[in-house]
């Protein structure tokens, strides 16, 4: 039973973690970037939430409408500013732009915020319902309820409108999607914007089901990156996969084992995607030319 | 027997300007260098000037290796930390089992340091090199991380978050620092001699080419797997040797501060700030950026404005300046030269028509072929 | 006397069929030029030749060696070497670097020595003066003309000193001094034994040089013989002109 318990916590945490992984590889599917700021990025939507509910008592799930819009507009001010003046070598000079830029919100959170554990404490951050013996835990239910809503409206936006079709041509062939008209550029900032938008949305649950910090970021950005690398980057139905698969992986060798080891699973199953199939679950198979 | 003639017809034998100021130049001036680093403890032997330069020589090995890896190959490690954290356990382990004396001795265990790096560098680097640049990047952090996990919870190895303490040197205050400092400086010397010795071997050159065009260099028959895995254990070596000495110096080892990702910031600008690929770009940014750090640290005290100001550095580089000082300061030297060579060439022939060298770079004479 | 064959070689991109069960064979010591409309795999087939793409069906031999699906460097090492239609030489290394990097020695050994030793320096030196390069011997590659870096291209080729090289379109955008040049290089090794394959869109450049000529068309061999014969042969021209005549075979 506790296994199957663990199965549960699992999938409902995967959700989430699907969104900030979501946000993550569809951003490297269009642009080529790996948005190293993605980790530090849900924790500052985390603050942001955290800021808005012990200021002005709005709630966490409310606050998205302020946080997604506004972290959307981050992630479009970013790519206009910093990516889409990089010239040559982009994958590379831009990985390592954003990890710089991620090192930078990271030094001013900790200076705003300091490294005072905080978490959202809201009225039902505690209450759980139940089915028989498993416990399905409120904001957990509710996280994963949103994860949907916002997955399938990401899903609609790639496959049932224009600018959802101008990104898939993007995503396969920047050239000739320019020569048909597609703005790139723009396509690339919204793109990034929405990669935000929904780390903003993974950190409000993030800063409601755990205690953090601004260094709360490097420890999620190794699990994103691996869920990513796992999931196949670039395909958001392999990060959704791989997210929910690596903490189901992990929350039950967490009560089979140990918690540390349920720690380090993530990293195994990197290793082992490593040697036996590098390019992740559903990734394209890597093509020659570096 | 010369079947096309580039230059054109009835030009004289162009001129060549250099690219690199002309060999005297450059072996003095390390020479000058390395000089004023050897005396510099004895004009300056205040200590806390001296412990900044301690670490000053720690990062100048580190900053080293990190480029003949990640300077020459192109792919770009934020994550050889790993070999930092090893060479500082395998230091403080190997010296709190052998009970080895405090001081003099503990540097023996230098090379210890660097070796156990090399070997754990070997199937790492196998691992991580099957993949593309980008997913090998991220990789570095990941297995950065591992070992940071791994320090924390074996704890009957590492004492997890309780650290590892070294034996302290018994040296009088006034001196402590100028042992570390001299040992330092040989590393630094022998890591450049290696990156020296790289950069003019024909496996340097295949190393280079990986960095311009991998698939080309592999198609012209250079083993990239094999040239790339050496360079990684390489770097992996001095790391850890910079790690092997930090840990007897601040007399203490945890995992946070071995598995640091602020060491990986803190390479990686400062390499990219002296100029990244080149020989004298490590030395140029750590002798610029690690006294500066260390002062601000001893100022200020606060991690978060230095990531702040290297992130911002970082990013001003990367748009501004991504070759990094040494090339763009060797660009102007040539540029100054050209000038006035071809200011001395005007005033010769009084019309200003003759063109020097590197104008026969062009008249190959380009026009499609109808 | 063919010293490299292909048989019934097929490549498919998705639903388009590049290589279409190709069947050819090159003669030895002649130089081989090989022709075709836009589109009739010519480049295909010397990526799939040179190890550079996989074919889905069929062999390629050298010298009666199957190097079906070789990997770049095994074929280069067998002495096959190729020059590409964009040039891609290695920029930020200069001149006489980068054809240190391409004459690398075998054995781990030497390559601990400087390439700045003399006899290194020699063979290089040697090599850059039948292109013609000398004077720009330390210029870095990346500030070479177009026209200079398919030189430099081609001195890659010879100075691993290979018995096959295939030339991809060495006319494209060369003038036409360098372009008599070039064909002199070529005749020249040609003459110590050297087979060329040479694809290439200047009739004029191929009728003038090659000893025999093959064409292609819509991914599979359409016919080959002495330049006048293919010339005049009435397939070839309907292959070019897309006449719907059903001729074609």
């Amino acid at each position: 039973m506790l296994v199957l318990q663990a199965i549960i916590d699992g999938i409902l945490v995967g959700g989430f973690y699907a969104l900030m992984a979501g946000g993550l590889t569809l951003v490297f599917g269009v642009m080529d970037i790996v948005n190293f700021a993605q980790g530090i990025l849900v924790v500052l939507g985390a603050y942001l939430s955290y800021a808005l509910y012990s200021h002005l008592a709005i709630d966490p799930f409310l606050s998205l409408l302020i946080t997604l819009p506004g972290m959307f507009v981050i992630g479009v001010a970013v790519y206009w500013s910093l990516i889409k003046p990089i010239k040559q070598d982009r994958v590379i000079m831009s990985l390592l732009v954003m990890f710089a830029v991620g090192t930078i919100a990271e030094g001013i959170l900790d200076l705003i915020f300091t490294s005072n554990l905080v978490q959202i404490q809201t009225s039902y951050v505690n209450s759980s319902f139940s089915l028989g013996s498993l416990v399905f835990p409120d904001i957990y239910v509710y996280a994963f309820l949103m994860s949907v809503v916002l997955l399938g409206g990401v899903y609609y936006l790639l496959y049932r409108t224009r600018f959802g079709r101008s990104l898939r041509a993007s995503m396969q062939n920047p050239t000739a999607a320019r020569l048909v008209g597609i703005n790139t550029d723009w396509v690339s900032a919204f793109t990034l914007g929405i990669g935000v938008a929904l780390a903003a949305a993974g950190g409000m649950v993030f800063g409601l089901t755990n205690s953090f910090d601004a260094a709360s970021s490097y420890d999620l950005i190794s699990r994103l990156l691996a869920i990513v690398i796992f999931g196949g980057f670039g395909s958001l139905s392999g990060a959704l996969i791989a997210s929910v698969l690596m903490l189901v992986i992990q929350d039950v060798v967490a009560v089979v084992w140990s918690p540390t080891w349920g720690q380090t699973t993530f990293y195994i199953v990197l290793i082992l995607i490593l040697l036996l199939r590098p390019q992740g679950l559903l990734g394209r198979k890597a093509v020659r030319a570096q | 027997m010369t079947a096309v003639d580039v230059a054109p017809v009835g030009a004289a034998a162009p001129e060549h300007i250099p690219y690199e100021p002309p060999r005297a130049i450059r072996w003095s001036g390390t020479g000058l260098l390395l000089v004023f680093l050897a005396v510099f403890p004895l004009i300056f032997p205040n200590p806390a000037v001296t412990s900044i330069a301690v670490f000053t020589m720690i990062f100048l090995v580190a900053a080293i290796g990190w480029n003949i890896f990640s300077g020459y190959s192109g792919y770009i490690s934020i994550g050889h930390a790993a070999y930092y954290g090893i060479g500082q356990y395998t230091v403080a382990l190997v010296a709190l089992h052998t009970k080895i004396a405090a001081g003099w001795p503990t540097f023996a265990l230098l090379p210890a340091a660097g070796l156990a790096c090399a070997v754990a560098a070997v199937p790492i680097g196998f691992l991580l090199l099957r993949v593309r640049k980008h997913t090998f990047i991220i990789l570095t952090v990941a297995v950065m991380f591992i070992l940071q996990l791994l320090a924390f919870n074996f704890t009957s190895w590492t004492n997890g978050s309780g650290g590892l303490e070294l034996p302290f040197p018994t040296w009088s205050g006034d001196f402590f620092n100028e042992p570390f400092y001299y040992v330092g400086l040989a590393a630094a010397v022998v890591a450049c001699a290696v990156s020296w010795w790289v950069r003019r071997s024909k496996y340097g050159l295949g190393l280079l080419s990986i960095r311009d065009d991998e698939d080309r260099a592999r198609g012209l028959g250079i083993h990239t797997t094999r040239t790339k895995l050496i360079a990684y254990v390489l770097s992996a070596f001095f790391v850890g040797i910079a790690g092997g000495l930090y840990a007897p110096f601040v007399g203490s080892v945890y995992p946070q501060f071995g598995f640091d990702p602020n060491f990986d910031l803190a390479v990686a600008v400062l390499v990219f700030v002296g100029g990244i690929g080149t020989l004298s770009g490590p030395v140029i940014g750590a002798l610029l950026l690690i006294p500066l750090q260390q002062y601000f640290e001893l100022q200020f005290g606060s991690a978060n404005l230095f990531l702040i100001a290297y992130g911002v550095l970082f990013i001003l580089i990367l748009r501004l300046l991504p070759a990094g000082i040494a090339p763009s300061v060797t660009k102007l030297w040539r540029h100054v030269l050209v000038a006035r060579r071809r200011a001395a060439a005007a005033g010769k022939t009084g019309s200003g028509t003759a063109q020097p060298a590197t104008a026969t770079l062009h008249t190959g004479g380009d026009e499609v072929a109808q | 006397m063919s010293i490299l064959q292909v048989s019934d070689v097929k490549k498919a991109y998705g639903g388009i069929r590049a290589l279409d069960g190709c069947t050819m064979a090159f003669e030895e010591g002649a130089i081989n030029g090989l022709i075709g409309p836009n589109g009739s795999g010519k480049t295909t087939l010397f990526n799939v030749i040179s190890g550079y793409e996989t074919a889905d069906a069929g062999r390629v031999t050298l010298r009666g060696k199957d190097i079906t699906n070789a990997k770049p460097d095994r074929v280069f090492g067998l002495g096959l070497g190729r020059t590409f239609q964009i040039t891609r030489i290695f920029p930020r290394l200069t001149v006489l670097e980068n054809l240190h990097v391409a004459s690398q020695r075998p054995g781990f050994i030497g390559q601990l020595r400087s390439w700045k030793s003399a006899g290194e320096r020699g063979r290089a030196m040697e090599v850059l003066d039948f292109v013609g390069l000398t004077p720009l011997a330390e210029e870095p590659a990346g500030g070479l003309s177009y026209g200079q870096q398919k030189l430099l291209e081609f001195a890659f080729i010879i100075v691993a000193k290979p018995s096959v090289i295939l030339l991809d379109e060495p006319a494209g955008g060369v003038n036409p001094t360098l372009l008599r040049g070039l064909a002199d290089l070529i005749r020249a090794l040609n003459k110590e034994g050297v087979t060329f394959v040479i694809v290439e869109h200047d009739m004029e450049f191929v009728m003038g040089l090659c000893d025999r000529v093959l064409v292609m068309h819509q991914g599979c061999a359409l016919t080959a013989g002495a330049p006048e014969e293919v010339r005049s042969n009435p397939d070839v021209l309907d292959a070019y002109l897309g006449s719907n005549s059903g001729g074609a075979g």
